[in-house]
């Protein structure tokens, strides 16, 4: 299936080879290239100083790409100032008006408007429902614990009727309860309103849990744009198997390919692995195995990669138990035992027979010939 | 706390700098009231003898003619020196707080210069300028001159306060559809406003005070109130300018305390 398949929306927001540099030597933003369907909840995800937050400051027009073209419904937006655009925007610190009150703040772009005051009345009355906040209108910014701050600054970028919604790390000014809670919020603010939304977290559970699709930044480029499924299960760099989740990493050369399997000689024994990248023989590749995906002790012969590996350390990490392992060269080796009946047997300096299948393994090129 | 001699040193020396710096500024306040002609106190006084004291130099200073004419003087010149050294003071603060703005410590430190300059070279140099405009013994002149010196002032005070002013705040405005001026009054400024203020009295203090340039450019006409007392200590050694002096004395104690209520105002509003 083709992307466009499985996306019939019609675009709304389109980068076309837009790179940005502050000093003219490096590049914050390289060559970028990225689609942002109407309706759909697009994240940014990427370590800090990856260029996420650059694309969203240049889509809302507090940036100037050096190169290429943004486009908002097919129309190049590198004239338009920010206050034409008419896209609410979302900040980390929440940027709420200080010396006005929760209603003046959220009347101050219907006032821009020049819109009744009975409309403007009703259009705050329910976005402050939407958000929960019924009622807070004359309360002051600082009267307001930080959850519902952000609520009100969730509901000032909406109350205007932008169709395009951005949130530059919404989130990460909240402890972890009140995050889960306001992710869920979010998720169904934009299910209710059908708005597109463009979001920037540095935090992979919580694109993970609220994105349609996420595209993972690093050093300014886009690794991968896929929904998060297919983000965890088929990761196509390095930096993306290891950034979304935990993943395991044997390094070797390719020994022999046959259709979409292959061999690799890690110096420490042979892998059967799934290839991803189109490697030949002696090529070098990074082997990437989920520490969930790995059988303790299976019955001999059901796995075709099967090892020995010595028990380095044991974490108990609640539901499950982390354990670390020495494997085929590697001695940072996790694999992950849910904490149910009898899975205590195992003890440090112990040593098992450990399996995975071929499909779980993937081959992968080297980050560095990639970067 | 143990309290040995080194503390008791400790105090003593406190108190000895208190005194040093305050108590010539303080011993002028019961010395304005004066029955007497004379700038020390009489043994009545000492005696806390009520006939010796007098609001006698309070009142002629408000009957004065030239003393008041000094106060309107003072007011004038000092009010639009204040609007206009705020009105450029702020402009040029808000310029310079763009950081990508190019040559900014040289146009910042070209602008604080009339505050590390002489008073007496600028008094100078403003006074052969504006002679060759004609613009020397005229209020505009002084008023421009002053303008001049306390443009400083509200540069300094206001780039600090737009050092703790959050510029997403001003992203957010234009995202929501406000174009500059809107963002600016809306947003900006009443959240700026404490600083813009304290840098306005700063400027008006620095007026008021100011004695250099009024000697070497206004005539008889702009007399003002330090310009009068130079003339009181000089010409006429009367008590009246102790009673002046006192009033200067309670004006700066209020214009300190309103600065330091704005300051603590404009810290709290930038918690937020």
């Amino acid at each position: 299936m083709t992307e466009a398949s499985l996306n019939p929306e019609p675009a709304h927001v389109e980068f076309n080879g837009v790179s940005k540099s502050y000093d003219g030597v490096t590049e914050i933003v390289r060559d970028l290239n990225l689609v942002v369907r109407e309706g759909e909840f697009l994240t940014l995800l990427g370590p800090s100083g990856s260029g996420k937050t650059t694309c969203l400051m240049m889509l809302a027009g507090f940036e100037t790409p050096t190169a290429g073209t943004v486009r908002i419904n097919g129309r190049a937006v590198d004239d338009v100032p920010p206050r034409r655009r008419g896209i609410g925007v979302v900040f980390q610190n929440y940027a709420l008006f200080p010396h006005m009150t929760v209603g003046r703040n959220l009347s101050f772009p219907l006032e821009v408007r020049h819109l009744d005051q009975a409309t403007a009345r009703e259009r705050v009355h329910r976005a402050l429902r939407l958000v929960r906040l019924e009622g807070l209108e004359d309360r002051r910014p600082d009267a307001l614990s930080g959850g519902q701050q952000q609520r009100v600054a969730i509901a000032r970028a909406l109350v205007f009727e932008p169709s395009l919604v951005l949130m530059d790390e919404p989130l990460g000014a909240l402890d972890r309860r009140l995050r889960e809670e306001m992710q869920y919020e979010i998720r169904r603010i934009h299910r209710t309103l059908g708005v597109t939304i463009v979001y920037v977290t540095h935090d992979q559970q919580e694109a993970m849990a609220m994105s349609d699709r996420v595209a993972v930044f690093n050093r300014g480029r886009i690794q991968q744009v896929a929904p998060p499924e297919t983000l965890y299960e088929e990761p196509e760099r390095v930096f993306v198997a290891t950034f979304i989740g935990d993943n395991n990493l044997l390094h070797g050369r390719v020994l022999g390919v046959e259709g979409d399997i292959c061999t690799v000689d890690t110096g420490n024994g042979i892998v059967t692995a799934f290839l991803v990248a189109p490697r030949e023989m002696g090529d070098a590749v990074t082997l990437t195995i989920r520490p969930e995906r790995v059988a303790l002790a299976p019955t001999p012969g059901t796995y075709s990669n099967e090892f020995e590996a010595r028990v380095e350390d044991i974490a108990f990490l609640g539901d499950h138990l982390r354990v670390r392992m020495a494997v085929a060269g590697s001695s940072d080796f996790a694999i992950k035992i849910p904490n149910i009946v009898g899975h205590g047997a195992l003890l440090k300096g112990d040593t098992v027979r450990i399996g995975w299948t071929p499909t779980d393994c993937r081959a992968l090129t080297p980050d560095e010939e990639t970067a | 706390m143990k309290r040995g001699i080194g503390r008791h040193l400790y105090l003593a020396f406190c108190v000895a700098v208190f005194i040093f710096l305050i108590a010539p500024i303080l011993v002028i306040v019961p010395l304005s009231f004066n029955a007497q002609p004379y700038f020390t106190f009489t043994e009545e006084m000492l005696r806390l003898d009520a006939d010796a004291w007098s609001l006698r130099w309070y009142r002629s200073v408000a009957q004065d003619e030239e003393w008041r004419r000094a106060l309107v003087n003072s007011l004038v010149i000092g009010v639009c020196a204040t609007a206009l050294a705020t009105v450029l003071g702020t402009l040029a603060a808000l310029g310079l707080a763009n950081p990508a703005m190019y040559g900014r410590s040289l146009v910042m430190a070209l602008l604080i210069s009339p505050m590390v300059t002489p008073v007496i070279v600028s008094a100078a140099g403003m006074f052969f300028f504006y002679s060759s405009l004609g613009l020397a013994q005229t209020h505009l002149g002084l008023i421009l001159a002053h303008a001049a010196l306390g443009t400083p002032f509200v540069v300094i005070t206001l780039t600090a306060t737009l050092a703790g002013f959050d510029a997403n705040l001003m992203r957010v405005a234009a995202s929501l559809g406000a174009g500059p001026w809107r963002s600016f009054w809306r947003v900006q400024f009443p959240l700026i406003a404490p600083g813009v203020i304290s840098g306005a009295l700063f400027a008006f203090a620095t007026s008021f005070d100011e004695v250099v340039t009024v000697l070497f450019m206004g005539g008889l006409e702009q007399r003002t109130i330090p310009r009068q007392m130079w003339a009181g200590v000089r010409e006429q050694i009367s008590p009246a300018i102790l009673a002046v002096a006192t009033l200067l004395i309670t004006f700066a104690l209020f214009f300190m305390l309103t600065v330091e209520w704005l300051r603590r105002r404009s810290a709290k509003a930038s918690q937020v």
